[in-house]
């Protein structure tokens, strides 16, 4: 029997989970980066199930699935400058150490 | 001469409040340096003078209490209705012209002995405002304005006072001066409430009136003259607030001839004198003002014996002085106090411009280091003299006539009063003659080259030595009092030479006349040593030179020890303690609430992903349990 | 039954690899276990009859943002560093359970409009239909150039020395 929507969805679940937990434990802002990009991944599951089992022949969802991967490549680039002008600044990505948010 | 216009009464105080704005706002501003500054203030004075003794001249006349409408000045509908108006009867009048005379003279004095020095301009500023002021303070109808002029005159003094402010014990004194009136005020204006609460006015007339039909009465009056007597005794420098009066010696000496010799210090005679028709209904009242009185007069004498300083010596004096009005106000005689209190505002004035001359001419007031200066200094030595003949009541100086009548009151009302009144008189004969065989005789003191002063100063010194002399003979048919309501009209030969044949007259004059020959002996012709006196009397001189050390106990008991250390270190403590430490328990409780708080916002971005996780999670659970 | 087995082992490698990512103390490796996470998901797109997304996932993600991610960290030298963790641990762990159970829960429960139609293949051309075709998102894809461009931009300008 081929796998169902909810196996699909329960997968994006979990990859979600567990990106949301590295991005929230995780001191390193590249690492950081790598979680929500595994996040976004688990997105672009959700989406493309929804698409298939859903919208099959229309396949609404894989048109959002392209746009999030844009916008997924445009926050990467930006996020990893960011990085790079801050370690460059204060040689450092911890977040720890970066908190200048608290005054 | 013709009456005068009622509103041009109003030009009499108008005139030196214009002199001291122009001097202000104007002069200041220029930065006019010389003598200019005291012409201004001297020809405000001398038309203030002017109009003064036109009034007076009316007064005589007539015979008449005017009340000179003003203006409402506070209004409260219902509650309150303060009018401010003048009162001109025969004391303010006298007064107007003893205060425009004294300062018109006192100021062309100063023209001379303030030459060359700086801020003449303050100088002439804070005199004029002190004229308008004392000028305010005897025409107020009200009590309310009266006391704010009796505090402006205070400022004006305390400014004065401290002229030379760069000077550390001139300011100290000024300070000083400061506080201890205001303790004398602070009765002053429990008294005004006092009256205000009783009667729901502050008009003197309606006052008056309201305590002869016995509206207040009783104890409420006593409090009030008793505060009102405070106030004069803090002014007056009567004991035991006298002790800002001889420091007050600080200030320039025209100063101390105008505030602290003729008007101001005269202004607390003139506060019982003016609400006498209180004291009239308090015997209490009346017999605290005796006594503090003679005390005062007995207590001042002894101290001005053992004073070097020859200011020091007319600071006591004057405090002696006006211990004597007190007793002649407690034995129920307005116009015999101000008579002397006329009388003495010349000759004390005369004195001090004496002193100040002296000073002018050597550079000291400490008499031990002067001496033989008759020669040099014939005018300021003659007119010395007379003042001194006159305070120590010769006939037929001023004083003579006017501590007679003193004397006489208390020899008929109350003996021991009396007693102590006569010592008094002994010991002023004394002491001033001390001061002038001490100044003007014996040998010149080889370091000084005195020189007589210049014109400028000695004019205004003639002019007064007459009326030293003279000011007695207003009284010569009794007519003065009379103004003032004692009616014992006589001839003026009885008035001058009449009261020679009275015995009374002639102990006094023994007395004053071996008080001078005991001067003589021992401070001019030396047969007794001075020294050797201080030795007999060690003890009683030993105390009497250290004024009854009433400095040191207000400085390091009442102070230091009950204020200081006790009170105000209770309040301190009240303060940090309890009223800054509830501030700080506060602020604290907010630091350590924002220190738990804070954390919420501890600037890292995962913290808040977290956070805002919570609510998607919290917000979705909600979702699922509602369905 | 082949897609059934191929679903189940591309999403076992899928969930290890991304928990490989949070679990692995090396950076670099985290980087390489993200590329095979992205690969696992080009497979399960395969499975989904998705062709063209897998393709652009491999090309882009793969080709692009692994790189340029492997590129940064040996830029910011942060490898001897390794991934420490923050003291959030427990709290996450705790949150993202709860956001799993919800998740699954929700999915369970919804009743889902499951379409019986086979989709359609090859997707290449129903795709542009969508995004660049009459009644598509024509201005979405012009607003995801300018986004683009503005990234960009933003980069350079980011990343100019001073």
């Amino acid at each position: 029997m081929a796998p169902g929507l909810e196996e699909y969805l329960i997968l994006s679940a979990l990859l979600f989970s567990i990106g949301l937990f590295g991005a929230i434990t995780k001191r390193s802002a590249v690492v950081i980066l790598i979680c929500i990009e595994i996040m976004l991944v688990a997105v672009n599951i959700a989406l493309v199930a929804f698409s298939r089992f859903i919208t099959p022949v229309e396949l609404t969802g894989q048109a959002f699935a392209v746009f999030v991967i844009v916008v997924a490549a445009a926050e990467v680039a930006v996020g990893l400058a960011i990085i790079l002008t801050l370690y460059r600044q204060r040689h450092t990505i911890d977040t720890k150490k970066v908190d200048l948010l608290k005054w | 001469m013709n009456s005068m216009p009622e509103m041009l009464t109003w030009i009499i105080p108008a005139l030196p409040l214009a002199a001291f704005l122009m001097l202000l706002l104007l002069m200041r501003p220029l930065k006019i340096k010389s003598n200019l500054n005291g012409y201004v203030s001297i020809a405000a004075t001398a038309m203030s003078f002017f109009f003064s003794t036109w009034l007076l001249v009316n007064i005589v006349q007539t015979a008449e209490t005017k009340f000179i409408p003003g203006f409402s000045w506070l209004s409260l509908e219902g509650a309150i209705d303060i009018q401010v108006g003048l009162i001109v009867d025969s004391l303010t009048a006298i007064m107007l012209v003893v205060v425009t005379l004294i300062s018109l003279l006192v100021q062309i004095y100063s023209l001379g002995y303030m030459h060359g020095s700086k801020s003449l301009n303050r100088y002439f500023a804070f005199i004029s405002l002190f004229t308008m002021a004392m000028l305010g303070l005897v025409m107020a109808d009200n009590l309310l304005i009266m006391f704010m002029f009796w505090e402006i005159v205070g400022l004006c003094s305390y400014q004065l006072i401290g002229f030379w402010f760069h000077r550390p014990p001139a300011a100290r004194a000024a300070r000083k001066a400061f506080f201890i009136t205001r303790i004398g005020d602070f009765g002053f204006l429990a008294a005004i409430l006092l009256i205000f609460n009783a009667t729901g006015t502050f008009n003197i007339s309606e006052v008056h009136s309201l305590a002869a039909s016995g509206v207040i009465a009783g104890t409420t009056i006593t409090w009030a003259c008793l505060g009102i007597f405070m106030g004069a005794m803090g002014k007056s420098a009567q004991f035991p607030l006298h002790t800002w009066l001889p420091d007050a010696m600080e200030g320039p000496t025209p100063v101390s001839a105008l505030i602290h010799a003729a008007t101001m210090v005269a202004a607390g005679v003139f506060l019982v004198g003016r609400m006498y028709p209180l004291f009239e209904h308090s015997e209490a009242a009346l017999t605290t003002v005796a006594v503090i009185g003679a005390i005062t007069a007995l207590f001042a004498g002894t101290i001005a014996l053992a004073m070097n300083d020859i200011k020091k010596v007319l600071a006591y004096s004057t405090i002696s002085q006006l211990g004597f009005m007190m007793i002649a106000l407690g034995l129920g005689s307005v116009a015999i106090a101000i008579f002397h209190l006329f009388t003495h505002a010349f000759f004390k004035a005369l004195l001090f411009m004496g002193a100040g001359s002296v000073n002018h001419s050597t550079g000291t007031f400490d008499m031990r280091k002067m001496g033989g200066l008759a020669r040099p200094m014939p005018w300021t030595c003659a007119t010395f003299v007379i003042g001194s003949l006159s305070l120590a009541g010769i006939w037929p100086m001023a004083g003579f006539f006017s501590k007679e009548e003193i004397l006489l009151s208390a020899f008929n009302n109350h003996p021991l009063l009396f007693v102590l009144a006569i010592i008094a008189a002994f010991l002023t004969a004394l002491y001033i003659f001390r001061a002038v065989f001490m100044t003007f005789g014996g040998q010149v003191q080889s370091r000084f080259k005195p020189h007589e002063s210049g014109k400028v100063m000695v004019i205004p010194m003639s002019l007064l030595a007459i009326l030293a002399i003279s000011a007695g003979y207003f009284n010569a048919t009794g007519g003065f009092l009379k103004l003032l309501g004692d009616d014992h009209t006589h001839s003026w030969i009885y008035g001058i030479f009449g009261v020679l044949g009275h015995p009374l007259a002639w102990a006094s004059l023994l007395i004053a006349g071996s008080g001078i020959f005991l001067a003589y002996a021992i401070y001019q012709r030396r047969w007794i040593s001075s020294r050797k006196i201080a030795r007999r009397f060690g003890f009683f001189y030993t105390i009497v030179f250290h004024k009854y050390w009433i400095d040191e106990l207000y400085e390091k008991y009442l102070g230091n020890k009950l204020l200081n250390s006790g009170l105000f270190n209770l309040f301190n403590k009240f303060d940090s303690k309890v009223v800054d430490g509830t501030v700080d328990d506060v602020a604290r409780l907010n630091l350590n609430s924002s220190k738990i708080l804070r954390l919420v916002q501890n600037g890292n971005l995962q913290t808040y992903a977290m956070a805002f996780m919570i609510g998607v999670a919290a917000l979705a659970l909600m979702v699922i349990l509602v369905n | 039954m082949g897609l059934q087995i191929a679903f189940w082992v591309l999403a076992l490698i899928a969930v290890g690899s991304s928990a490989g990512v949070i679990l692995q103390k090396n950076l670099f490796r985290a980087a390489l276990l993200l590329v095979v996470c992205f690969l696992a998901s080009a497979g399960i797109f395969v499975t989904l009859s998705a062709d063209f997304l897998a393709a652009v996932q491999v090309i882009i993600n793969v080709g692009a943002v692994a790189i340029l991610i492997i590129m940064s960290i040996m830029l910011t030298r942060e490898v001897t560093r390794g991934s420490p963790s923050n003291r959030l641990g427990a709290p996450a762990f705790v949150i993202s359970a709860l956001i799993v159970f919800i998740l699954v829960f929700s999915i369970l429960t919804t009743a889902w409009p499951i379409s019986g139609a086979e989709p359609a293949q090859p997707t290449t051309s129903v795709l542009a239909q969508i995004l660049i075709g009459d009644p598509g998102f024509i201005l979405i894809i012009q607003m995801s150039a300018i986004l683009l461009l503005s990234t960009i931009i933003g980069a350079i300008v980011l990343m100019k020395e001073k």
